[in-house]
């Protein structure tokens, strides 16, 4: 009993990171019905800002991760405008192939740039403590993660739920052509969702810097996978789905490495993608409302 | 108040409106009548932006609107009621009514506005936290007919408003068209409930095929046997 209680501990700060990961890709595919396979690098070029913002600018790790969100922001809007939105009127594969063509350049980019060796993250920004907790070991670095991906995401609801703007990325993943017709501007939401979905990623870059303490130019490829697999889990645009079907994927993850063996880990993600395209494509949440295309 | 000269709009190969021209007179009530397919919404979807014609031109208070895009025309003072209600299903009704305000930013005229609408369609403000998609087909055309007055329009046009609704909120529906006009909005309607929309309108024109074939007084159309014959049934 402990040690699954141990094992809910972990899995939920690594669900968290999944869930910030997996929002960006299902607020992307809700606007413009594109899988953003770049998504997980951008994530990384997050936790690159990061990690340059403490080792050379010594700044501490809520700076680094604010940095790292700015940056990314506009990073993610860029990527729009210049890789997708020519693509807009064409077919979804020729955008979809466009975007595992950014995923590439980005990584080995930052291979060309930086390196292709992982670098250490800096433990003086982050020094780990452990608490004990009713026989639990829970961790400093695994509060951080949760409780700064839990406030993100309610901030990302409220904005969502309540902002003039949220309301508009709503109003405009749910109909492009009324949304026009009430003066909003498709370009300028669009934007928005790339800015605020490419943020999420680049806090959950630093987190995962934080987290496992090393980081690399390919580090994006499969926490991007999975966070995919977390978006599709949930229904793919549909925002509560990405958080719920994150930390499914967190918990899964951390109770089958617990269980069976870290090396199916990685396996078990695309096990559940193939069991829910097979059983429920449109995810747990999703309404079975057809193939619209 | 809006002129279209002679535009023409394809889809692809598809040549939607031959050299189609139409004129809006400020305070009026236009209605565009034709069958399926004649090409209506083409002229709507034109006029505000969505599409836009290889030549000739939309003008509206003598501006050009062909190259305005979508959100500018919004803001010059056009608003759409679009065919199919086309209300944001998952959304209340008050963030729809939200939604047509969305270029305003004068809060009190807003609420004020938000105000006048619910005494118009009460049934709206006692579901207005209710999600769009769960009220019935009338409500969901009052809702778009109030979203489209939240962009305090000078120039309505509306797209078969009357469309899937039983005999009854037809009539209502004209009613409120009659009094939108009445307080200073200009109406373009487009129609295939040709009755009603001749009995309400000042001017008629009436599209086949993308092209005008008939057009004049409203009552005099409605005396017309050729409009009798295609489009009054006898
Ligand atoms: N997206 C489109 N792609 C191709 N052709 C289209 C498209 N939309 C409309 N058309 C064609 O353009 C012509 C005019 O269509 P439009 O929708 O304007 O007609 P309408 O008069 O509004 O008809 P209805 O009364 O059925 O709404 C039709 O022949 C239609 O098939
Ligand atoms: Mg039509």
């Amino acid at each position: 009993m402990l040690e699954f209680s141990q094992q809910i501990v972990n899995g939920l700060s690594l669900g968290a990171i999944y869930a910030l990961i997996a929002l960006g890709y299902t607020m992307v595919y809700g606007i413009i019905k594109l899988i953003n396979f770049a998504h997980g690098d951008v994530m990384m070029v997050g936790a690159y800002v990061g990690f340059f913002s403490i080792t050379m600018l010594g700044t501490n790790i809520v700076v680094a991760m604010l940095a790292a969100m700015l940056l990314c922001a506009l990073l993610g809007v860029l990527i729009e405008k210049v890789a997708y939105r020519p693509l807009r009127n064409s077919t979804r594969i020729a955008a979809l192939i466009t975007a595992i063509g950014v995923s590439l350049f980005l990584e080995y980019i930052t291979v060309v740039v930086l390196g292709p060796a992982q670098r250490v993250f800096p433990q003086s920004a982050f020094p780990i403590k452990a608490y004990n907790l009713a026989g639990l070991t829970i961790l400093n670095k695994q509060i951080f993660v949760f409780v700064s991906a839990v406030l993100l995401m309610l901030i990302l609801q409220y904005i969502i739920k309540r902002t003039k703007t949220g309301k508009a990325m709503r109003a405009v993943s749910l109909d492009m052509e009324a949304a026009v017709l009430m003066g909003i501007s498709v370009d300028k939401t669009i934007s928005v969702t790339f800015a605020i979905g490419s943020a999420l990623a680049a806090a959950a870059g630093v987190m995962i810097g934080v987290y496992y303490q090393t980081i690399n130019p390919l580090m994006g490829i499969i926490p991007g996978l999975k966070a995919f697999v977390a978006a599709v889990l949930g229904g793919i645009g549909l925002i509560p789905g990405a958080m719920v079907g994150g930390f499914v994927m967190g918990l899964l993850e951390t109770m089958v490495s617990g269980y069976g063996s870290s090396l199916y880990r990685d396996a078990v993600a695309f096990g559940v993608l193939i069991i829910i395209l097979l059983i429920r494509p449109t995810g747990l949440f999703g309404k079975n409302t057809g193939e619209k295309v | 108040m809006l002129a279209v000269k002679e535009i023409d709009v394809y889809y692809g190969a598809i040549h939607a409106l031959k050299k189609f021209s139409l004129d809006v007179e400020e305070g009026s009530i236009v209605t565009l009548i034709g069958a399926n397919g004649a090409g209506k919404t083409t002229v709507l979807k034109t006029i505000s932006g969505i599409l836009r014609p290889t030549t000739g031109s939309v003008m509206f208070k003598g501006q050009d609107l062909v190259k305005v895009p979508p959100e500018k025309i919004v803001a010059l003072g056009i608003s759409q009621v679009p065919e199919g209600r086309r209300v944001f299903q998952t959304m209340s009704v008050l963030e729809n009514l939200e939604m047509g305000a969305y270029l305003r930013s004068d809060k009190k005229e807003i609420q004020k506005d938000l105000e006048n609408i619910f005494l118009r369609f009460p049934r709206l403000k006692e579901r207005r936290k209710q999600s769009a998609g769960t009220l019935s087909g009338g409500e969901q055309q009052m809702l778009a007919i109030g979203r489209a007055l939240m962009a305090q329009p000078e120039l309505l046009l509306m797209d078969e408003p009357s469309m899937g609704l039983a005999p009854l909120l037809v009539k209502e529906i004209f009613e409120i068209i009659k009094d939108i006009n009445s307080r200073g909005t200009t109406v373009l309607l487009v129609e295939q409930n040709a009755n009603m929309a001749l009995t309400i309108a000042d001017q008629a024109y009436v599209i086949e095929t993308g092209e005008i074939v008939l057009q004049g007084a409203a009552e005099e159309l409605m005396r017309s046997e050729e409009v009798k014959k295609a489009y009054l049934g006898g």
